[in-house]
């Protein structure tokens, strides 16, 4: 294994440790998505009703949306775990350290990624034990996974260098707060886009969380459409470079600021 | 690491920070020989944390440059962190980590790991009496033992320098004279570079071989303990006044034989004199001649408060209720 590589294990490491020594958050974590696939599928149950909807199963419909909804809330706080290590000295002590600053911010998105993905893991099964159909069979709901993972890692680093960048909690929270509905709503994640207003379907094609939903649908219950399913992956991946590109650089200008 | 010999292991050139209006560093210039442990004294907000910043490749400085085990911090930022090792003034422990994950984290964060690693990390729990409580959340420690953590984690790389920024501040007696055992064992035993920042003036005298005095950004004097105070020849005489008329009694002072640099500090003064006991039964006439009651006149041997209060113009006290 590179040092890189080892050490942004090691501090995944760190960061899972800290997670698992919560039991609550750990309680928190795996009911969570029970309580949203639950809630939101009984509130939307007859939303496939609707005339131009175009029928089918709710469980089908709000499965990936649930799971795209659910990748960018939990990947959204992972900033939080670097302003504690800022308020600590924890933060300074790694950032005089030789070691990679990438790794500094990829060992925390790791362990966000672990989590969404226990997480989606967990809505799929549940989907199943609901009626969920999934189309594409196994290779589609891995898919599914993957696309949940890229869109937590994304949101990730951008969480870790907005938390950089402000060194307050407040900050974070608010700025989480602010764009967390406003992008689950101008995607299809919770309603077919063929329903939504033309100026909502405009915005949603530059909305990465309307890019997970699209191809976490196609490739788990639709017909898999590669080109769409390609496109919007590799979509995803670019964003996750960029976002991990600026939560590395975050910590530069952190340091020249103090 | 090459075994590069350089005499001086800091060296600092007219670093200037600011943050906003505030200049934290006015120019400071630093030499620290290879080997000895060099103290920077200062009140809180002297700039000795902004000095160290820079000096660990946590900060850059406005202009100015400084080399650290003879690489240039801004050239070499990489170099210089494998050769130093940084205790800061927060501890840099992971609470919710247990003492050997810390240190395990902290080895791969340098590079190091595998056997190799696992036995320093025993070694070094071994070395800093935290054996029996390794396996342990760091958060259930004692602040002494959080501490002596922080010293750990910043020697498990071996590094040639060591800064330790207030390494003392918030520790009980007891943990304090551990740590100063601990600091006079690496001087003595490894001849490690060590810059040490306090403000306690009585760590500086014992801990330091040589000394600098910051203030307001700037080192306003430098040497031994003994050189400072030496310079200052004979004794301290300190008058506490029972009312505030500092002026007047300022000028009955400066009269007397035998007296000189009399300085007024609120209803203190200060003055030096070549023979204190001499000197008091003629300041006691002066002050009486003009009316001024002394609540109470104290001698002493001449300090590094006095030191500072030469070079920085105001009593440490002061300058830290200013900070």
């Amino acid at each position: 294994m590179t040092t890189a590589a080892r050490q942004t294990w090691q501090v995944s490491l760190r960061y899972l440790r800290a997670l698992l020594r919560q039991p609550a958050f750990v309680v928190i974590t795996l009911v969570q998505p029970v309580i949203w696939l639950l809630l939101f599928g009984a509130l939307f149950e007859s939303v496939t009703e609707i005339p131009g909807f175009g029928g089918g199963s709710y469980v089908d419909f709000l499965t990936p949306g649930i799971v795209v909804m659910l990748a960018v809330s939990s990947a959204g706080w992972t900033g939080m775990a670097f302003i504690d290590d800022m308020d600590r000295g924890v933060m300074d002590r790694m950032l005089v350290s030789p070691a990679w600053r990438g790794a500094l911010n990829l060992g925390n998105v790791a362990q966000a990624v672990l989590s969404v993905v226990i997480q989606t893991v967990v809505i799929v099964l549940l989907a199943l034990a609901l009626g969920a159909d999934y189309a594409n069979g196994v290779g589609g709901v891995l898919v599914l996974i993957l696309v949940a993972a890229l869109l937590a890692a994304a949101f990730a680093s951008l969480s870790n260098g907005l938390a950089v960048l402000a060194r307050q909690r407040e900050t974070l929270i608010g700025a989480v707060s602010l764009v967390l509905l406003p992008l689950t709503f101008l995607s299809s994640a919770l309603m077919q886009p063929s329903l939504a207003p033309g100026w909502i379907r405009a915005i949603a094609t530059v909305n990465p969380v309307n890019w997970a939903s699209d191809a976490a649908r196609s490739a788990a219950m639709g017909s898999f459409d590669w080109g769409l399913v390609a496109g919007r992956v590799g979509l995803l991946v670019a964003l996750v470079v960029l976002c991990a590109g600026f939560a590395t650089r975050a910590f530069g200008v952190y340091q020249r600021s103090l | 690491m090459t075994g590069t010999v350089f005499e001086n292991a800091i060296e600092a050139t007219r670093l200037v920070k600011t943050y906003g209006d505030v200049r934290a560093l006015d120019g400071l210039d630093l030499e620290v020989e290879a080997g000895t442990v060099f103290g920077l004294l200062g009140p809180n907000g002297a700039g000795k944390s902004t000095t160290v910043k820079i000096l660990t490749t946590l900060s850059r400085p406005d202009s100015g440059s400084a080399r650290v085990a003879g690489q240039d911090v801004l050239a070499e930022p990489v170099r210089v962190r494998h050769a130093i090792g940084v205790v800061g003034q927060k501890h840099g422990g992971d609470p919710d980590a247990t003492g050997r994950e810390n240190l395990v984290l902290q080895g791969e964060l340098y590079g190091i790991s595998g056997a190799g690693l696992k036995r320093r990390v025993a070694e070094s729990l071994e070395r800093f009496g935290l054996a029996d409580a390794a396996d342990r959340q760091v958060k259930t420690w004692s602040g002494g033992m959080q501490r002596r953590l922080d010293v750990a984690l910043g020697l498990l790389h071996q590094p040639q320098v060591l800064f330790l920024d207030e390494p003392t501040t918030g520790l009980d007696p007891e943990a304090r004279a551990g740590m100063w055992a601990e600091i006079e064992r690496l001087a003595r035993e490894e001849r490690m570079t060590i810059l040490l920042t306090t403000h306690y003036l009585e760590e500086a005298d014992r801990l330091a071989a040589r000394l600098a005095i910051v203030d307001r950004g700037r080192i306003v004097a430098r040497g031994t303990p003994d050189e400072l105070k030496g310079e200052l020849a004979g004794d301290t005489i300190q008058v506490e006044l029972a009312d505030h008329d500092g002026v007047a009694a300022r000028g009955a002072l400066e009269r007397v034989e035998g007296i000189a640099d009399v300085l007024v500090d609120g209803r203190t003064l200060r003055a030096r004199a070549r023979d204190g006991g001499a000197a008091i039964p003629g300041v006691l006439a002066a002050l009486e001649a003009r009316g001024v009651r002394a609540a109470s006149v104290t001698l002493a041997r001449p300090s590094l408060d006095d030191v500072y209060l030469r070079y920085a113009g105001r009593t440490f006290e002061h300058a830290e209720a200013q900070a």
